[in-house]
């Protein structure tokens, strides 16, 4: 992929939060490029940093937040050393985000329109009239009927689908350059989910915008996503096109998430969880963070963090017992991710294993 | 929401004929009567005097008579003054009102103000000061306060003159009546104010790209201090018709100290009379307090 393409390029971030117990490392050296136009997948179970990175991004954090290192690039300026006063400039004009849970996302005391004319007077020159005309254009734009009426009325008067479209009208008012969708369907029910996937995704054509849409549902993100990256543990664990992640897995922890999903093969089967808890992020392994639960462990997960290689089917995975299947069947490239060759040591670890 | 405001008034009416019927009753059932003791009168004066306030009739018919007269507007007369009843409670109404409405705007003021600070710097100095104190504060019998403040800044340091007639100098009752409610409203403000911090919509608000300021102010404080009203309608009333303990400390002739004195004669006129006027001001307040509830939270339905 072009290098003029990327829009947004996030490089080794790490975000940690102080609490009373001790830091927790949310995110632990993400990297990723997202290319103008296109749909990034994040996926991850609960507590993978998922949502972290993505408030990360917007500078969103909460107070006992904060980005500890690393860069994020938006058309090649590093937006973590912008002062606040051009980072609000960001948020809703360059880069909007939706969120979760659309009943309580919505200011219960404002009417919609007010609400969606606050954020297109913030950033653009429609004002008064003119940015209340652009607030039912939007609301039409994503299917709200009635908008003219409905402008006047409060959150509380809107279904849950409802709701979370008019936080897209909202989101994408000021057309944005990148949309970041955070588990946008997880609260609503299914067919209310497929109706605002397919809004979404009508949307980018007709705005040419990035997506990055987060979310712990492989559903979702096969429907959606050009690329997906797989986080565990705040790290990248594995990253790829749909088509490499759910065909070609090489990471225990893709393919534990794979084999969980229900499917209407296995009518009668049980399902196969992935045991154990989500790691702790105050106290992160030296190793693999998924060793703990990892059924393929070795040695050398515990004392060594997997590096990231190039599976031969060109797509990247950090994961020792890939790293030794590959080698073993002499499929491994040992090209990195920088282009430098890897560090054959490790290799040579791996196959000392017990 | 105009039905809505005509039942309510109606249905005040109730309250006040209850609030009436009660008070009636429980001051005649007491042994004695606003002539009985004291100095001995003649059996003709003691007959004119108990003829003169209906005593000489069943409670009952007493009952039906004061109702009766009150539907015309008519409290009657004191049985101590013999001075008009609602002339009186407006005179001393207006003393316990000047007083209190300073209070109140006190109490509102500092109390949103330190809550929000408090909320804000959760977990750090302010905080700890602010609910230190507000805690101090509201554990504090407004007798102690009142006491100490009168005898630290009246009697010791001679900074502020005790009340009198002459004297009318608000500060000390103000602070004594505020204390209270101000560290109350504090409290609230602040468990309120972090409860709202935490939602989604303070989340989202920033994320479109709004000054922080404005999220704090418009945003975030309009939602805290939903409950922070439905605190504020039921004090106001409770200290705009003053406080029996903090107007017999200052010695101000208020309201306050009016219902206590008449309690202490037996003068039943009076006593319906303040009772009557308590009730339909805490009434009107509460009314009040929900059309306001209303406007703030438009998910609030009044019917």
């Amino acid at each position: 992929m072009a290098e003029n393409n990327v829009i947004l390029s996030v490089q080794d971030l790490h975000t940690s939060f102080t609490t009373d117990h001790g830091e927790v490392m949310a995110v632990n050296g993400v990297t990723f490029n997202l290319n103008e136009g296109m749909t990034l997948g994040i996926v991850g179970e609960s507590g993978s940093g998922k949502s972290v990175t993505a408030y990360s991004i917007m500078q969103i954090l909460e107070k006992n937040g904060s980005i500890k290192s690393g860069k994020i690039l938006f058309k090649g300026e590093d937006i973590t050393r912008w002062p606040e006063a051009k980072m609000r400039d960001f948020r809703g004009k360059k880069c909007s985000i939706i969120f979760q849970d659309p009943m309580t996302s919505l200011n219960p005391v404002f009417t919609i329109g007010w609400q969606l004319k606050e954020a297109i007077e913030l950033h653009t020159d429609r004002k008064g009239k003119a940015a209340e005309d652009r607030a039912i254009e939007m609301l039409k734009l994503v299917g709200v009927n009635e908008p003219e009426k409905r402008i006047h009325q409060y959150p509380f008067e809107f279904s849950g689908g409802m709701r979370q479209r008019v936080m897209i009208a909202m989101a994408l008012a000021c057309e944005p350059d990148i949309l970041i969708a955070d588990e946008p369907t997880t609260a609503l029910d299914v067919t209310i989910q497929a109706q605002i996937l397919e809004l979404m995704q009508d949307l980018q054509k007709k705005m040419k915008m990035a997506i990055i849409i987060v979310t712990h549902d492989l559903g979702v993100i096969a429907q959606m996503a050009d690329e997906i990256i797989v986080m565990y543990g705040g790290r990248v664990c594995e990253r790829g096109t749909a088509e490499d992640i759910f065909y070609r897995p090489a990471h225990e922890y893709t393919k534990g998430l794979l084999r969980s999903i229900p499917s209407v093969d296995k009518i009668g089967q049980r399902l196969v969880p992935i045991s154990g808890t989500p790691i702790n992020l105050l106290n992160l392994p030296k190793g693999c963070a998924f060793c703990p639960r990892c059924d393929q462990a070795m040695k050398i997960c515990l004392e060594q963090q997997p590096p990231e290689t190039r599976t031969i089917d060109g797509h990247l995975s950090s994961c020792w017992k890939a790293i030794e299947e590959e080698a073993a069947a002499g499929l491994i490239d040992l090209t990195g991710p920088d282009g430098k060759p890897e560090d054959t040591s490790k290799l040579a670890e791996v196959s000392e294993k017990d | 929401m105009f039905k809505y405001i005509v039942k309510r008034i109606l249905l005040a009416f109730v309250t006040i004929f209850i609030v009436c019927l009660i008070t009636f009753f429980t001051m005649n059932a007491i042994p004695g009567g606003p002539f009985a003791g004291e100095k001995a009168k003649s059996p003709e004066v003691q007959a004119a005097l108990e003829r003169r306030f209906n005593l000489d009739k069943p409670v009952g018919t007493q009952f039906l008579l004061y109702m009766k007269n009150l539907a015309h507007g008519d409290f009657g007369i004191s049985a101590k003054t013999g001075r008009e009843i609602s002339a009186t409670i407006g005179t001393k109404f207006k003393v316990s009102a000047r007083m209190g409405i300073f209070a109140v705007i006190l109490a509102v003021i500092q109390g949103v103000f330190f809550g929000s600070i408090a909320a804000l710097q959760r977990n750090k100095w302010p905080d700890r000061v602010i609910i230190f104190v507000s805690t101090l504060f509201t554990s504090l019998p407004s007798f102690v306060l009142g006491s100490f403040l009168l005898v630290i800044f009246s009697v010791k340091l001679g900074w502020v003159q005790a009340w009198s007639p002459q004297h009318q100098s608000l500060i000390l009752p103000v602070l004594s009546l505020a204390a209270y409610p101000a560290a109350y409203i504090t409290r609230l403000t602040k468990t309120s104010m972090l409860d709202v911090l935490g939602q989604d919509y303070v989340r989202t608000a920033r994320a479109k790209g709004v000054r922080s300021s404005k999220v704090l102010f418009v945003h975030t404080l309009r939602n805290a201090l939903i409950p922070v009203v439905t605190y504020v309608g039921p004090m106001i009333a409770s200290i705009l018709t003053g406080s029996l303990v903090v107007e017999q400390i200052f010695t101000v002739g208020g309201l306050g100290n009016e219902f206590v004195q008449s309690i202490t004669n037996r003068d039943y006129p009076m006593i319906m009379g303040v009772t009557i006027f308590l009730a339909v001001f805490m009434v009107t307040m509460n009314l009040l307090t929900d059309i306001v509830y209303k406007l703030i939270d438009p998910r609030i339905t009044l019917e």
